[in-house]
């Protein structure tokens, strides 16, 4: 069997970090660089008797990003604990939002070479991030063989939305597709500077493969720390390339985690648990439920801007186009393509350009006329 | 006359500017509005005694009514305050507050090894209330490890004793405040209530004691035990009293999102006939034949004393609620406990135990810091919740917790208040109960069901058996702390019990 008859499945699980000014249960300013552990105050440090008191800007953010998501905003949300223990994790839980997430069923309409792609969005929910762990003395920042762990919680509590896909992506290059318009939805609506690098968007992706052509889901895997798109690409591409080469070689893929390292190029598995994680999930008595009034939604509706995924759309109309060819080349140089608008008046738009290969000679020229209307018109 | 022992010539002298604080609400005009502090009649002369205060050097400490020392001199017996305030912050009526109540840099344990020199940087809504309000903080009351319990023999200090009979508890898990304001060591007590932590002790220590409506009062700052139960309320030696304390401390808070403003301003009571009111006693309470004769004896009579004021008594059903609200308690309270407890991990704040990785470290802090009762709650809870049996336990109790709710709103559509007796026993010999979990469990059997309804309850003496208090607990719908206090008052009056311990008399 060759690798062309095996189809991706792929879902993401992306986190954005909230540009609010303050902390998602607390007063404390969101923000970078600050000295350790200076943007805290005992709610975030999870001292006993403090409360979380739930940031009204974040709840309007994320109903906003949800409608812009096409989802359904939940009337009645609800906080839940999630309980664990780490170091990170100052009150022994996450408070997130569990079974009733404020949005539900949206989609993307995500444009690709070979036409519109629909990717389901299962949930968009709200949900505190975690404080910093800094593991001092051990290889590699990480945990394992650390002489010991400092903690800064300067992070604790910042806003976070937690967005799932439906496993509705098939290709490592429709997921890099999704995930730029999603960024470029995020910053549009000024809720996020969603940059990978700095961690205020993070995503991992549960990866499977399937004959092509079959409608089942095989088990799927995990990948974890990739921090930028490029990374993202490679990260599945090998996910997947491994997938079918366990599957052709007779053998069976099994649950797990992987790191990314971006050294390499290559996945690590993660340490497997000895236990199965069980959270323990149970309705946040401290807060009181999301219940966003139908007036507030539809005034967030109303204030959206216009999204990225409809400007595409909507600017790829063309009225005519000609291309001349004055000398032969080879389609696989590079080449310069200078190209000016002339006019842009009455909805319509005309550009020309004029294609150069390496050595200066002017190859071809190009006029094309399109239907544009201004933004917000 | 419902004189408080303090005002009576107490431990804090009758000549004392606070002495008259512990009934000043009898000794003024009714009206929550005015502050304690100021419109009370021990006010210009506590002023006049604070100023003298701060002049003095501190080479030559004064007495302050309610010193440490002084305190402490008193309270050795009883055991009811864990530590005292060195300097009490106003001048006005002074008051203990129970250890689970966050006050700034003084030390706040929940009767807990795990929370051993923990110095909050912060003061709990309460607190700054009280303070605010010109109350004088005396100190830090005894209470069973993380408020669970209903003797304080689960304090990790030690156990309080019963100002009536130190051979007996004083109740719990408030027993400390309890202990201390029957003991005329404080005229106002601040404690709290899960599962009848408040009513409980104030029925055992011949005390008023006010649950209130869940949400009337912030828990901001208040040690967490179960958050969708636990109240913080007033203890007093008079309805008066409670009421007046409930109205400072009471109101929406923005740090607690559960809190709600009141509807109506607190009104002291003053009517001393009950013409018109309507009083349900519940058949599933009174037939429990756990109650003791002579408890029931003088519940009995309070109850025909209530219907000689005017009120009418009859009889209604609850069955759910004291069938099932016990189990229903055990689940939930527990379950929340188990998250509520998982911030001791000894990498903040509180002792560390050593450990050779982050799990060990954790494990050996909680192993060493917890006393068995809240591990065997946090055991139970964290059971409650686990994947596969959330639905049948967590899951459930909600469910009847809705059930109990509806069977008391049901209840309330015929009375105006229910009553039944606070405890079904007099206060009980130390380590009586200590030794079997489930007879301590069954301390609040009367006093659970309207705690997962999140109503107001208020214990009242309202007599004695075997020479040791016996109270009658008054619930009524959500808000209507107002319709608890005048038919409290009423029955208060109208008993004129005198309630300081005889040997202290």
């Amino acid at each position: 069997m060759s690798a062309t008859s095996w189809e991706p499945v792929i879902g993401l699980e992306i986190h954005v970090q909230l540009k609010t000014r303050t902390k998602m249960f607390c007063r404390c300013p969101v923000g970078f660089g600050a000295g350790e552990n200076t943007q805290t105050c005992p709610v975030c440090l999870g001292f006993p008797g403090a409360l979380p008191v739930a940031n009204r800007t974040a709840i309007e953010w994320v109903v906003k990003l949800g409608l812009a998501l096409g989802c359904e905003i939940a009337s009645r949300a609800v906080f839940a604990r999630k309980n664990y223990f780490y170091p990170d994790l100052p009150k022994g839980y996450q408070i997130s939002q569990y079974d009733l997430p404020s949005c539900i069923d949206g989609r993307v309409i995500v444009p690709l070479q070979d036409g519109e792609h629909e990717v389901g969005i299962v949930r968009a929910h709200l949900e505190e991030d975690a404080a910093k762990n800094v593991h001092v003395g051990g290889r590699s920042g990480r945990i394992g063989g650390a002489d010991y762990t400092l903690v800064d919680y300067n992070r604790g509590g910042t806003p976070l939305v937690e967005i799932v896909t439906a496993p509705d992506i098939h290709s490592a290059e429709e997921a890099r597709s999704f995930l730029q318009l999603l960024r470029q939805t995020i910053v549009e609506l000024g809720i996020s500077d969603a940059e990978m690098e700095k961690g205020t968007l993070r995503v991992d992706a549960n990866v499977s493969v399937r004959p092509a052509g079959s409608e089942e889901l095989r088990t799927r895997t995990e990948i974890k720390n990739m921090n930028s798109f490029s990374h993202i690409g490679r990260g599945i591409e090998a996910e997947i390339a491994r997938q079918v080469e366990v599957w052709e070689s007779g053998g069976v893929v099994e649950q797990h985690t992987y790191d990314f390292d971006v050294s390499s190029g290559t996945l690590t598995a993660r340490r497997e648990k000895e236990e199965a994680d069980d959270y323990r999930y149970f309705p946040e008595p401290d807060l009181v439920p999301v219940e966003p009034p139908e007036e507030l939604v539809e005034r967030l509706r109303a204030e959206l801007p216009e999204l990225p995924a409809a400007r595409i759309r909507r600017i790829g109309a063309s009225l005519d186009h000609a291309l001349w060819f004055h000398r032969p080349f080879r389609a696989n140089d590079w080449f310069l393509y200078d190209c000016v608008s002339p006019s842009a008046s009455d909805a319509r738009g005309l550009a020309t350009g004029r294609m150069f290969a390496e050595d200066g000679r002017l190859i071809a020229s190009a006029v094309q006329e399109g239907l544009l209307r201004r933004i917000g018109e | 006359m419902p004189l408080s022992s303090s005002g009576a010539g107490g431990p804090f002298g009758a000549s004392s500017p606070s002495a008259t604080a512990g009934s000043s609400s009898d000794s003024r005009d009714a009206s929550a509005s005015g502050s304690p502090a100021s419109s009370s009649a021990s006010a210009s002369g506590s002023t006049a005694s604070s100023s003298a205060r701060k002049s003095e050097n501190e080479d030559s400490p004064s007495s302050p009514i309610g010193s440490s020392r002084e305190i402490g001199e008193r309270d050795a017996e009883l055991h009811c305050y864990l530590r005292t305030c060195d300097e009490p912050n106003g001048d006005g009526i002074p008051i203990a507050l129970k250890d689970v109540i966050s006050t700034k840099g003084v030390e706040t344990t929940a009767g807990s090894r795990i929370l051993e020199g923990y110095t909050p940087v912060f003061d709990s809504t309460v607190a700054a209330r009280v303070k605010a309000a010109g109350l004088s903080v005396l100190g830090k009351t005894n209470t069973d490890e993380f408020a669970m319990g209903s003797s304080t023999e689960n304090s990790a200090w030690g156990p309080s004793r019963n100002p009536w009979d130190p051979s007996r508890v004083p109740g719990g898990s408030g027993g400390g405040t309890s202990a201390a304001v029957s003991a005329g060591l404080a005229p106002w007590g601040l404690g709290s209530d899960t599962g009848g932590s408040i009513k409980q002790p104030s029925a055992l220590c011949g005390n008023v004691g006010l649950r209130p409506t869940y949400g009337t009062v912030s828990r901001y700052g208040v040690v967490a035990f179960a958050s969708s139960l636990d109240q913080i309320g007033p203890v007093a030696k008079t309805v008066r009293d409670v009421a007046l304390l409930y109205s400072i401390i009471a109101g929406r808070d923005l740090e607690d999102s559960t809190t709600v403003e009141l509807r109506e301003s607190v009104v002291l009571p003053e009517d001393e006939r009950l013409a018109g009111l309507k009083i349900g006693v519940p058949r599933q309470a009174t037939a429990l034949e756990a109650i003791e004769p002579g408890v029931r004896s003088a519940f009995e009579a309070a109850l025909a004393r209530l219907e000689e004021l005017g009120a009418e008594v009859g009889e209604c059903d609850l069955p759910r609620a004291f069938d099932y609200g016990m189990a229903c308690y055990y689940l939930i309270a527990p379950a929340e406990a188990s998250s509520n407890l998982a911030r001791y991990d000894g990498v903040r704040y509180g002792p560390r135990s050593e450990g050779v990785t982050y799990r060990e470290m954790v494990e050996r802090t909680r192993d060493e810091g917890f006393g068995d009762e809240p591990k065997r709650r946090i055991m139970l809870g964290t059971y409650a919740l686990s994947a596969g049996y959330y639905d049948a336990y967590y899951g459930q109790a909600q469910k009847v917790r809705t059930l109990i709710m509806r069977e008391h709103a049901d209840a309330f559509e015929q009375f105006d208040v229910l009553a039944t007796p606070t405890s079904p026993t007099v206060a009980f010999p130390l380590g009586d109960k200590a030794a079997d979990p489930l007879a301590m469990y069954a301390c609040d059997l009367l006093t659970i069901p309207s705690c997962l309804a999140g109503l107001p309850g208020l214990s009242v003496p309202c007599g004695f058996s075997e020479g040791l208090p016996v109270g009658i607990q008054l619930i009524g719908p959500q808000l209507s702390e107002n319709t608890l206090f005048r038919a409290g008052h009423a029955l208060e009056r109208s008993l004129g019990l005198d309630l300081v311990p005889e040997r202290l008399r």
